[in-house]
């Protein structure tokens, strides 16, 4: 007799809480009008920055390219008057990209880089192939000071030899002859 | 011969305002169980097709009839195509016999609310429902695979086990109305309805209900976690959605027949009598609905158990004791 008291008891409890849930207000949170704010370091459109001083980042190195696990990168370089590199055309097709984030952990110059803008839903597959002009932006992107062509022991429109940072002057070996 | 014509022209008009409601409140149903259910699991349910989603089912079907209707290759297809039409056909025919007012008078006519006034209309409703047992069990062997055979022979044999319960809950409300007419029951009701005097028996009558629409907690054959979706997983398209259609027209049937046999009908204060039995059968069709946010699923053995060893003897007891009561 115990059991059918204990076994009515836990059925009125269950019937009672789902009425409460009829006046509570829904939990759900209905996605256009409210938009969840993402981690800063949400890993979705692929973008590619430009340095403090305007340049374009991107030497087209191929890392990310071999990085990605999916190949959805694909470039061809280029090299400018002034020793330059530069990307002459540079392609991520966004159907085969998964968003992982190798690209952005192997691009030397900080150039490709990974922003929390998710909503990128097409209804024609073949729009989703990005050129150069619609991945570049103007802004520096997660890395506000780093200029690779400030670093690299290249010459070229940024400096010439010992004007790089962390680099001495040239020594003219002559003057330390006894 | 013109009263014969105006006969038929009656018996017509009301069978097309009864399809036509019938569909739409079924229709209406689904809407009404996916917002209902989504609240007792607070959360909002479809609110994006129209209004409140009050253009959910129309979008539903609108995608159902567009889907390609694929019949499995190896299944034996005349069986296969009328299996949902067995469902939804019985389902529907159960309003036969239902009354949704007292007689109507239009210009010296007498019109009787209900489509054909049967005096065994108790025997025909459980003719019906054992005749869907077919509907299920077809479905599920035609479809020629393990999940859906499976599902139609747990559906066949809980539908017969739950009948047994049905009809011996019936019989005291046989013995204070007197009759098998639906007509008659509900008449018997006018001074106060038989859910008073029969809770047991409105009790039992609900749970063998539940289990004959197969609702949670009685949904095993069409389990859609456990057994692909049951009898109806090789359904595509408009085939389901008759199945899917049939399921809630006969949960609208036995609301019906709740209302008739134990909560006196259309009979109500103010309001018209049909508004009456639309109330009772969105009552019901709520407490059923609350009933699936809330419980579990039984297992088939526990299921089986509860048909045969506790509800059955349990109708028999009341049996005797309302014999007992009305002889005193």
């Amino acid at each position: 007799m115990n059991s059918v008291w204990e076994a009515i008891t836990a059925l009125a409890a269950g019937f009672a809480l789902t009425f409460k849930h009829l006046f509570r207000k829904p939990i759900t949170e209905q996605y256009p009008e409210f938009k969840r704010p993402l981690p800063a370091r949400s890993r979705a459109r692929i973008v590619l920055t430009r340095d403090p001083d305007g340049g374009e980042r991107c030497v087209a190195c191929y890392l990310c390219s071999a990085a990605c696990p999916v190949s959805c990168i694909s470039m061809q370089s280029a090299e400018r008057e002034d020793g330059r590199r530069y990307a002459a055309w540079f392609r991520i097709n966004f159907a085969r990209c998964i968003y992982c984030g190798l690209c952005e952990e192997a691009c030397p110059t900080s150039a490709i880089q990974l922003t929390p803008d998710f909503e990128n839903c097409r209804r024609d597959i073949l729009t989703l192939v990005f050129e150069k002009e619609d991945l570049l932006v103007d802004h520096c992107g997660k890395d506000p000071q780093y200029n690779f062509y400030k670093y690299a022991g290249v010459v070229t429109g940024e400096g010439g030899k010992g004007t790089h940072v962390k680099e001495d002057e040239p020594v003219d070996v002559r003057s330390n002859m006894p | 011969m013109s009263m014969w014509i105006v006969g038929i022209i009656v018996l017509l008009v009301k069978l097309a305002v009864v399809l036509v409601v019938l569909l739409l409140l079924a229709s209406y149903l689904v809407w009404l169980e996916r917002k209902f259910l989504a609240r007792l699991q607070i959360r909002y349910g479809p609110n994006r097709a129209g209004k409140f989603g009050l253009l959910q089912p129309i979008a539903d079907a609108v995608k159902l009839i567009a889907k390609e209707d694929t019949v499995p290759a190896a299944a034996d297809r005349l069986i296969f195509l009328s299996a949902p039409a067995i469902v939804a056909g019985t389902a529907l025919l159960m309003f036969g016999v239902v009354p949704f007012g007292s007689d109507l008078t239009l210009w010296g006519q007498k019109i009787p609310l209900v489509i054909s006034d049967i005096n065994v209309g108790l025997l025909f409703v459980f003719a019906l429902s054992s005749l869907q047992v077919y509907g299920v069990t077809l479905g599920g062997w035609a479809s020629n695979s393990k999940f859906s055979l499976l599902g139609g022979i747990r559906g066949a044999a809980q539908m017969i086990s739950y009948e047994l319960a049905l009809g011996l809950s019936l019989v005291p409300v046989v013995m204070y109305a007197r009759s098998l007419s639906l007509v008659d029951i509900v008449n018997a009701q006018e001074p106060y309805p038989f859910i008073l005097v029969q809770p047991i028996s409105f009790v039992i009558f609900f749970i063998a209900a539940m289990a004959e629409s197969k609702r949670i907690p009685f949904d095993l054959p069409e389990a859609e976690n456990e057994l692909g979706a049951g009898y109806h997983t090789e359904y595509s398209g408009m085939r389901f959605g008759l199945f899917f259609l049939g399921e809630y027209v006969h949960m609208q049937v036995f609301g019906a027949l709740l209302a008739v046999f134990f909560l006196g009908g259309w009979h109500g204060p103010l309001l018209p009598p049909w508004i009456w039995l639309l109330l009772k059968i969105i009552a019901i069709s709520l407490l059923m609905i609350w009933i699936r946010g809330t419980l579990p699923r039984l297992r088939y053995d526990q299921l089986m158990a509860i048909g045969w060893k506790v509800l059955i003897p349990a109708a028999l007891l009341n049996i005797l004791i309302t014999g007992a009561v009305l002889l005193i």
